[in-house]
């Protein structure tokens, strides 16, 4: 080969120079593949296997070992970006399958193909309103519970805008709309509320948040996920202009905080619409093939003037996501956010019984998760709790905040003991 | 199935993609194998109020060997690395090894973000001496593993970039350079970030064009963002003089890590001059592609700038026992943070593993064999590859032809063509990126490919692709009428 390329050495083809080479001593080791799996094994191993009873927009509901074996099938892994779609239908087909299910989920029309997380979606929502907006408004109202990496997400994407983040309250869990009320004005570009919260209590009030943002020509924009959207009101019914959240719920097991950003909106934005589309075409035979569409928004035709900077994104995790929804069904969806509700309920209700415990703290309906009062100080209690595997939040001074999801009725069960033992 | 669609008798396999054809259509939507609508709160079992809940929902239900057959036959719809080779330039497709699939699937890589450090000493080590080796590989002095691909690294360092011009009192500046033949997402950053960007046209050998840089250069340069080698394959020789007047007007240099893959132990960003970068661990560090994502895009930083890196950032702590331990903390003057988490984790697990098992050694040898592979393939192919010397990989000239057909043409050929039309200083580009796992023998199929595709007229490059599970698809007509879901179907 370096004979048909004119050369004595591979050197001689480096055009580097010699200021600033370098002599490739990194001081990494090299190791067999087998030696490697027992040094991230062992490196892993340092964390304590417990059982999670957390959540705050991370998930770990059991995936169907379909999930695994058909996402890992090396054409899914091995692929990237559907540049030619005429040899990559089959990945074209799940993106645009996958677009299907979050559009019967929200009653939006538009889905895109993913974003990177809950957090950068929403990020993304802020800089489409910021495109779309009808007044010369440059205020975004969040809950004021909004979880920090949301938060701080936002901040920066709308950092290269006008736009400001601002807080509204919450009361007893839910948003206070008189606050809201009385907060919300022309300047108002966007609305964000969430559904479950962040506290995991089901929003009552959308339909009115709604009427708020589109009396102040604001965009509303509605913060959920899959699963609860099997269940909860429909993002479209109550006005929903933009829904995000991280679609992760379904197909990601804990990744330590990986996800897929869901975003979701109407069609008035086609055009405005951040990330990959995938639409419906015809071939040279005339029958149906799919295709990445609207390029001109993306940023490697539109540059600078792009919808987003996004290219690379998270594909294969809608994958899974589309997978696990299909192997649930539609019954297998609904049944699994009602069990939400209820197994959330019933753990309340055991932990209510305890002497020294409130739960849940908030006087309304919950989805998966709960606050529980305590009134020792809430943190040796999850230390013990630590120490006896469980994992739960700390949320405040005595409030402990557990989540039912992925987690088995044996092990609940267990969990209520431990936690009796270690608030008597 | 037209003659000419045969593969020529040079050597090169015929390939047939999969294709299913089911009443006059390929294989069937889900939602045109079954359509199941549940209704909710019409029975007693609804444990929520109707006014809490929707109506109903409607999706399909289908039993798992369905659902099996469904899915592999959409894989079989689909060309990936493992079924040949795939010289995408700039997006360095190389083998992903299966090992590292299986050390990602780890039970133990498996826990919540909200876990207490005492109880993730595993993932903060690795995250730790990930850190750690990325440091080492670009020259950097700190790493945060947060932005989960490319461009949003590429927002880290915009924003690392406005924070420390802020802290310095100097917010005024407002632009950001960025040569004519760099990636979009280099742009569509600096706007996100709310620069302005300065277009840097190349000379006329490739590179950046001293006097026109010297021309953009001002007290309002952020920041100038390139890649080494560039899009071209070049290196951008000039690179300490550029670091050099960047640095004169008080601007930061950032590398754009996509093309690491040609440097790996022979040259790195830090020494360069370069003061923040991204590494593109899909591309260099071989994790999937995963038909478009999940990717991860690390930033290093000098330490001048390392207070400003996203939170939260891991380190040793230095609490006296004998086993280290490690946790998290905040940078002083964070800029915040770019994810929700901590990025994407079960990515930056393989991209561990595989710097764990290649070591010094084997990242030289894959940049060795990488801008090897590139050269040699270049050599046995008749376009013409206007810019030299190039490394990694090259640009390749369609001359007469329409790169766009001749890429469909070659997937005739049962590999995938290289990327067409960009950067588009070279007149119907073929950006062509072989990376270092391919054998002599797959590059001459491929060669063997380019050629054949070379001497064929127009009209069969117009009629290709014939062997792929869809022939020639048409993309006005997506656009003209979006149809972006299976609902929107049924309106027809
Ligand atoms: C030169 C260059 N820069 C930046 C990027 C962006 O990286 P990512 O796709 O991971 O966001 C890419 C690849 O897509 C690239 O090729």
């Amino acid at each position: 080969m370096l004979e048909a390329v004119g050369a004595a050495t591979v050197e001689e083809l480096f055009d580097i120079p010699p200021a600033i080479e370098f002599d490739g001593a990194f001081g990494i080791d090299a190791r067999s593949e087998r030696e490697t799996r027992r040094l991230v094994r062992s490196m892993l191993d340092r964390n304590d296997t417990l059982t999670e009873l957390l959540g705050r927009g991370h998930y770990g509901y059991y995936i169907p070992s379909l999930v695994d074996h058909l996402a890992d099938r090396s054409e899914f892994l091995t692929s990237y970006t559907q540049y030619q779609p005429e040899v990559s239908q089959g990945f074209l087909q799940v993106l645009f399958e996958y677009q299907s299910l979050l559009v019967e989920l929200t009653g939006l029309e538009i889905a895109n193909c993913s974003m990177y997380d809950a957090a950068t979606a929403l990020g993304e929502a802020a800089t489409l309103a910021e495109r779309v907006r009808e007044t010369s408004g440059h205020r975004v109202l969040v809950p004021d519970r909004l979880l920090e990496g949301r938060r701080s997400t936002l901040e920066n994407y709308v950092a290269g805008t006008d736009l400001v983040v601002e807080e509204y309250p919450l009361d007893d869990g839910v948003v206070d709309l008189e606050a809201l009320e009385g907060m919300v004005d022309e300047d108002v570009v966007m609305l964000y509320a969430e559904n479950p919260t962040v506290r995991g209590t089901i929003e009552e009030g959308l339909e009115s948040i709604g009427d708020l943002a589109t009396a102040h020509d604001a965009l509303y924009v509605l913060g959920s996920d899959p699963i609860a959207l099997s269940l909860l009101q429909r993002p479209a019914d109550v006005g929903a202009d933009v829904v995000v959240g991280d679609a992760s719920v379904l197909g990601l097991p804990t990744s330590y905080g990986m996800g897929l950003g869901l975003f979701a909106t109407r069609e008035d934005f086609l055009r405005q619409v951040p990330g990959r589309l995938v639409g419906v075409s015809e071939d040279a035979t005339d029958r149906r093939a799919y295709t990445l569409t609207l390029q001109t928004r993306e940023q490697h035709i539109r540059r600078e003037r792009a919808t987003s900077n996004i290219c690379t994104n998270q594909a294969w995790v809608a994958l899974r996501t589309a997978i696990h929804a299909a192997s649930l069904g539609p019954h297998g969806m609904v049944d699994l956010a009602k069990r939400g509700v209820t197994r959330a309920e019933d753990l309340a209700e055991h932990l209510d019984e305890m002497t020294g415990v409130a739960a849940p703290v908030h006087d309304r309906r919950h989805f998966r998760e709960f606050v529980a009062h305590v009134d020792q100080p809430a943190a040796p209690i999850a230390e013990d709790l630590e120490r006896r595997g469980f994992a739960v939040h700390v949320v405040g001074e005595h409030e402990i905040q557990v989540c039912v999801a992925g987690v088995s009725d044996a092990k609940l069960e267990r969990f209520v003991a431990a936690f009796k033992e270690v608030v008597q | 199935m037209t003659n000419n669609a045969e593969t020529p008798e040079d050597g090169s396999v015929r390939y047939d993609q999969a294709r299913y054809v089911e009443n006059g259509q390929y294989e069937p939507l889900l939602a045109e194998k079954d359509q199941t609508r549940v209704e909710i709160g019409d029975d007693d079992d609804s444990p929520l109020p109707d006014d809490l809940t929707r109506d109903s929902l409607e999706l399909p239900e289908l039993s798992e060997p369905e659902l099996a057959r469904h899915y592999t036959r959409l894989s079989q719809m689909i060309y990936g690395i493992d079924s040949g080779p795939y010289p995408l330039g700039s997006c360095t497709m190389k083998y992903n090894p299966k090992f590292t699939e299986d050390v990602a699937a780890l039970p133990s890589a498996a826990v919540h973000p909200d876990r207490s450090e005492r109880s993730t000493q595993g993932s903060l080590e690795l995250m730790y001496r990930l850190q750690d080796y990325l440091g080492r590989i670009g020259g950097m002095d700190a790493v945060t593993l947060q932005p989960p691909a490319g461009a949003a690294g590429e927002f880290v360092g915009i924003r690392v970039a406005a924070a420390y011009h802020e802290h310095n009192g100097e917010g005024h500046r407002d632009e950001v350079i960025i040569p004519d033949s760099a990636h979009g997402t280099n742009f569509a950053t600096a706007a996100l970030g709310g620069y302005d960007v300065v277009s840097l046209p190349s000379d006329e050998d490739g590179r950046v064009d001293l006097e026109a840089l010297e021309a953009a250069l001002s007290e309002n340069t952020a920041a100038l963002m390139l890649t080494n080698p560039n899009t071209l394959g070049l290196f951008e020789r000039d690179i300490t003089e550029i670091a050099e007047m960047v640095h004169d007007v008080g601007g930061l240099l950032y590398y754009d890590g996509a093309n690491l893959n040609a440097l790996l132990g022979r040259a790195r960003p830090g020494d360069m001059g370069f003061d923040v970068m991204h590494y593109n661990v899909h591309k260099t560090f071989a994790t999937p592609h995963g038909g478009g994502g999940p990717g991860a895009g690390p930033v290093g930083v000098v330490s001048e700038l390392a207070p400003f890196l996203p939170s939260p950032r891991v380190r040793e702590s230095e609490d006296g026992a004998s086993e280290p331990s490690y946790e998290l903390f905040e940078p002083d003057h964070t800029i915040g943070k770019v994810h929700g988490f901590q990025g994407n984790w079960l990515v930056l697990v393989k991209t561990f593993a595989y710097i764990a098992r290649l070591g010094d050694a084997g990242l030289a040898d894959a940049s060795a064999k990488a801008v090897l592979n590139a050269n040699y393939l270049a050599s046995q192919i008749g376009y013409d590859v206007p810019y030299e010397p190039f490394h990694h990989e090259f640009v390749a000239s369609a001359g007469e032809q329409d790169a766009a057909d001749v890429a469909k043409r070659m997937l005739d050929y049962g590999v995938h063509p290289p990327t067409t039309k960009w950067p588009e200083i070279v007149p119907e580009a073929l950006m062509t990126e072989p990376t270092e796992v391919e054998s002599k023998a797959t590059l001459d199929r491929l060669a063997a490919a380019f050629n054949a595709v070379a001497d064929e007229a127009d009209g069969a490059l117009e009629a290709a692709p014939n062997r792929t599970t869809a022939r020639r698809i048409d993309q006005t007509s997506a656009a003209r009428n979006p149809r972006l879901s299976w609902h929107a179907l049924e309106d027809e």
